[in-house]
Formats: C-alpha cells, sequence, structure tokens
C-alpha cells in the first residue's frame, strides 16, 4: 500500500507536484500516467524518500520510507535507467546494494540469470544499452523481493521481447500479492499492463481509476447507427436526450444512449438499421481527453484542487 | 460496469528481525570503492608518487652529494627529503577522497544507495569509516616505504637516517596521517560540492592558491594566517631540523588539520541529510 496525501513539490516558483492525494493497492498493477514532465518521477523520488515533498505527505506501508527496518526488502524501486557507475559491473552494482541489507551474494547471481544478465555480469556497466541498464535496474528492484514495487518508465530502450517480459513480470508481481505502482506516458503500454491508474497532468491528480471505468466514461464512446431511415431515428433519439451527429457517410454518431436503448427505439419506431455498432476509445484517446481538459483548466484559474472530470466520485 | 475480478490477497512477508546496521553499510562501502578502477588506479598514483619521487630525489641527493658544500650538507634534512613525494600523494589522496562521493551523485549511485539504506547519515559514517581506514593504511604503508627506500638510496657518504633519529618517526608517521586527514578533507569537500571538478578546484586551491594570497598579506597578519594553512601544516610534520618561524608543534597541527577534517565532514553530512538525492 502507497498512500499519498496532499503530496507536493515545490522548486522556486515551480510547482512540480500539486496536492497530489492518491492509494495504491496491493495485488493490482497501478499504472501511474501523465505527459513527460507531469511529475511522475518527482513523485516516486518523494515515495522513496529521495526527495522531501513541499507540503503533504507520503507513506508507504503506513510508513516513511526512511522508517523502514529494512528498504531494500520492504521496496524496490528502478528510478532511473543506468543510475550506476559506469566502471563498476553489474554483479558489483548489485552486490553493493544487496549488502547494505544483508542479502547474499547467491540473491545477487539469482537475479542476474532473471534478468537475463548473467553473460554480462562481470562487464562494466557502462558499456551496456539502454536496454541492459533497464533490465540491471529491474534486478536492483526486485533484489530484496519486496512487498512494494516502483517502476518508472521500465519498458523505455527496451526491445519488443523485452516489454512483453516486463509486462508478465509486472502482472506477475500484482498477482503475489505485490503493490506495484509503474509509471509510464504511454497509455497503450499501461492498457495492456495496468488495472487501475492514476493519472496526472502538470503535476495535479486527474483521475484515479481503473483502466475500464476510465475507458467508459469517455465521451470518446459512442455508437454508430446506419439506417436508410436516419432523419427519423435521429429526431426520435434527441426527442430521448441523445446527441446525435450525422457523419460525411452519412452514418450517425450517438452519444448519450447505448446500443440497447438505440435497438429497442428503432424496433419501436420501427426503423430499418443497417449498422448498430457501439464504438470504444482508445486509453490513448481518453487519456487526451483528460489531460486536455486539465491544461484548459489550468489556464483559466489560479491553483486550488482539481475535481476532474473523470474521477470516480 | 465494473468486472474486475477481486485482487489477490496483500502479501505478507516476514522479515528477518531487527533492521539494517552498520556494519551492513561498511561492507557495502567498501565493495563500492574496490569494484571502481578508477579508486584503484587513484590508490595506485598515490603509492608511486609518494615513494618514486622521494625515492629519485634521494637518489640524486647521493650521487651530487661531493658538490653539495658544507652548509647544504649540515643542513641536509634526510628524513624529509625522503618523504616529499607525500607532497604528491596529498593531491591524489585528497582527489580520490573526492570521487568517493562525489562520482554517487555523477552517476546517479546515490539515489540507489539511498534507496536501499535511506539512513543517510549512517550510509556517510561507513562511507567515512571505509575511506578513512583504506587512505590511512595507504598513506602509512607509502609514507614508512618513502622512507626506508629513501634512506637506502641516500645511504653513504650523504646524512642518512633511522626511525630513531630525533623527529624521524614522528614525521615518518605524522606524514602518513597528514595525507590521511588530506583525503578526509578531500571527502568533505566532495560532500559539500558534489561536483568532481568543483570539489578537485576547491582542495588544489586551498593546498595552492590560498597559500599565495595569504603571502601577500601584510608581515605579521601573513604569518598568523599562514600557520593555520594545510601546505604548511604538512611541512612542518615532514621536517626534523627547522620549523618556520611562529610554526604549529607538529602534533598540534594535524589536531588542526583534524578539526578542519571534522568540521567540513559534518557541514556535508548535514547537506546530505536536508539536499534532495
Amino acid at each position: 500500500m502507497i498512500e499519498a496525501k496532499g503530496l507536493s513539490k515545490h522548486y522556486g516558483a515551480k510547482r512540480a507536484v500539486e496536492q497530489l492525494s492518491f492509494t495504491v493497492r496491493p495485488g493490482v498493477v497501478t499504472g501511474f500516467l501523465g505527459p513527460n514532465g507531469s511529475g511522475k518521477s518527482t513523485t516516486m523520488r518523494m515515495i522513496m524518500g529521495l526527495d522531501t515533498p513541499s507540503a503533504g505527505d507520503v507513506t508507504v506501508k503506513g510508513k516513511h520510507f526512511k522508517n523502514l527496518q529494512w528498504p531494500l526488502r520492504e521496496v524496490g524501486a528502478l528510478l532511473e535507467a543506468k543510475a550506476i557507475h559506469p566502471g563498476r559491473s553489474a554483479r558489483a552494482h548489485l552486490m553493493m546494494l544487496a549488502q547494505t541489507n544483508h542479502l547474499s551474494n547467491a540473491r545477487v547471481d539469482e537475479l542476474l540469470e532473471l534478468v537475463g544478465l548473467s553473460a554480462v555480469a562481470n562487464k562494466r556497466a557502462g558499456k551496456f544499452s539502454l536496454g541492459m541498464g533497464q533490465r540491471l535496474g529491474i534486478a536492483a528492484a526486485l533484489l530484496g523481493d519486496p512487498e512494494i514495487l516502483l517502476f518508472d518508465e521500465p519498458v523505455n530502450g527496451l526491445d519488443p521481447d523485452g516489454i512483453r517480459w516486463v509486462r508478465n513480470l509486472l502482472k506477475g508481481l500484482a498477482r503475489e500479492g505485490r503493490t506495484v505502482f509503474v509509471s509510464s506516458h504511454l497509455m497503450s503500454e499501461m492498457a495492456l499492463t495496468a488495472d487501475e491508474v492514476v493519472i496526472i497532468g502538470r503535476g495535479k491528480l486527474i483521475s484515479q481509476t481503473s483502466i475500464e471505468d476510465l475507458l467508459s466514461q469517455s465521451t470518446e464512446n459512442f455508437v454508430r447507427v446506419r439506417s436508410p431511415e436516419a432523419a427519423k431515428l435521429k429526431a426520435a433519439l434527441e426527442l430521448q436526450g441523445a446527441v446525435v451527429a450525422v457523419e460525411d457517410d452519412g452514418s450517425l454518431s450517438v452519444r448519450g444512449a447505448n446500443e440497447v436503448a438505440i435497438g429497442e427505439l428503432a424496433a419501436k419506431l420501427p426503423v430499418v438499421l443497417h449498422e448498430l455498432a457501439p464504438q470504444s476509445a482508445s486509453l490513448e484517446e481518453a487519456f487526451m481527453e483528460l489531460t486536455e481538459d486539465s491544461i484548459e483548466y489550468h489556464g483559466t484559474t489560479t491553483g486550488g484542487p482539481i475535481n476532474s472530470t473523470g474521477a470516480k466520485s | 460496469m465494473s468486472t474486475q475480478t477481486t485482487p489477490p490477497p496483500a502479501m505478507q512477508k516476514a522479515l528477518p528481525p531487527g533492521r539494517y546496521g552498520f556494519f551492513d553499510l561498511v561492507r557495502s562501502e567498501w565493495t563500492k570503492i574496490r569494484t571502481v578502477r578508477s579508486t584503484m588506479w587513484t590508490i595506485g598514483v598515490t603509492i608511486v608518487l609518494g615513494i618514486g619521487i622521494g625515492a629519485l630525489v634521494c637518489a640524486l641527493t647521493r650521487s651530487h652529494w661531493s658538490s653539495q658544500n658544507i652548509g647544504q650538507r649540515v643542513s641536509f634534512d634526510a628524513p624529509a627529503t625522503s618523504l616529499i613525494g607525500l607532497l604528491f600523494a596529498q593531491f591524489a589522496i585528497g582527489i580520490l577522497g573526492v570521487l568517493v562521493i562525489s562520482a554517487e551523485y555523477s552517476t546517479g549511485t546515490i539515489r540507489a544507495t539511498f534507496s536501499a539504506a535511506p539512513n543517510r547519515s549512517r550510509v556517510f559514517a561507513a562511507k567515512i569509516v571505509v575511506f578513512g581506514v583504506l587512505s590511512f593504511i595507504v598513506a602509512e604503508l607509502t609514507s614508512f616505504v618513502a622512507f626506508f627506500l629513501g634512506q637506502f638510496l641516500l645511504s653513504s657518504p650523504a646524512t642518512h637516517a633511522t626511525l630513531s633519529s630525533p623527529g624521524a618517526f614522528r614525521a615518518v608517521f605524522g606524514g602518513g596521517l597528514f595525507v590521511c586527514i588530506l583525503g578526509l578533507i578531500g571527502m568533505g569537500l566532495g560532500t559539500i560540492i558534489r561536483h568532481t571538478a568543483g570539489a578537485i578546484s576547491a582542495f588544489v586551491g586551498i593546498l595552492l592558491v590560498l597559500p599565495i594570497i595569504t603571502a601577500a598579506l601584510p608581515n605579521q597578519l601573513s604569518q598568523d594566517v599562514r600557520k593555520f594553512m594545510p601546505d604548511r601544516i604538512g611541512v612542518d610534520v615532514l621536517t626534523t631540523n627547522g620549523q618556520h618561524v611562529g610554526a604549529f608543534s607538529p602534533w598540534v597541527g594535524l589536531l588542526i588539520l583534524c578539526v578542519y577534517a571534522v568540521v567540513l565532514l559534518v557541514i556535508g553530512a548535514s547537506m546530505l541529510e536536508k539536499r534532495d538525492a
């Protein structure tokens, strides 16, 4: 469990993170979404006690990170790729981390094997590709077999094979009952990996919701209807409060009524239907919609917590 | 349309009793220092310069002994001459002191370290112990070997000394201490400044530029200030036949250097605690 309450970080006049409150629960993969520069990394550093919040508070397992008894065995984090001395080998890097929490060198070799770096374990990390650096960072995060895991952009620099490996790894870790918090600016990636999402824009919380709810709440969801008697159906739908747009190809895009209601209405009229197809927004579109709102909101107000359009009440 | 399956129960991990300890951190810091080539190189340079330059000067002194006049022969300081290389070693060890902390910042390792062991003061203390012991051993080893090798190369007809000669042991052991403490001063500067180049510049500036500036002060003031300078204290520790006028005695001088090191390390530790990593 990770809990942030009113978490804020200001650098001079710049508000990198502002009044951020969210909860990351165990057993699911929670995505941390936001455009580049939206404050994801800063938030993760505050969770890890590396940066001190300007205001608010964040805890892991109900404690401040600094007060954990065995930090590496309780929380694992991949914060930046290649945060490694270029002259040190992968094995030495993991060894020095393992030793801080009294973990064995055998555990180091286990992890090197798991992430597929055994063959280059004694090579200097400076020669590693970005993808190998990511794998080493993931090994470091998993070293203490922790209940809580943070990954900042873990798939950056990985090849498709590596991306699928990380995806399965994250899901597997969550299935074991761990708390998995993973940031990304790639919505498509999160759609495949995450169960829940915390979405931020410009350092503020836009929404914490499940992926499913995020998609279903999007106004980009509509039903495409084709009918030889489109005008008649349009009028009837509008009478019922739906919003109907006529597309260039003559089809109707209906918002505010689902395919069931439209089908029943058509039967009652009666109107012949040639197509009745619910269209759901991609996560990408849902996300764009949400962050656009937040940016517009920013432009017209001064501060204050956001009550976002997509948030579950 | 919530069709979520209930998530699995939260993992309850059994942790060993107690918490991560100081000795674990010492082991980790030792691993860090020995697994990077640049530290090993710097230690090698410290030893080679510290021993080699003294040996070279001693060998040359002996071969030119006959051309020295009586005054030069009488005032010849055999222990100090053999230890002259320590004045070079001090820069190498100071740079190592800077690097053990600044390299963690420049590479980002510091964030991995503090993510595994967030008690920063304790990590820093472990680092000081490891680097302090290492630099003490390296500096004393260099100093003693430089002395014995130098005296062996001098031999007759040149004046040479043994450890029991007046002031000789103090010069050799104190010389090692001097180098070790300068390493810790470098580490303090590295912690405060965090950037390798900046910290090395500060270190070199204190040893080379500060004396030039203080020399420009009015005479009495210059003398009063000069005796507090690390380079002056170092020379007076190594000298066995007459210190500078108004200088601190060698042991007091070393104590003053210790105070500098402690002050810099304490400032460094408090900044380490306060600043974002």
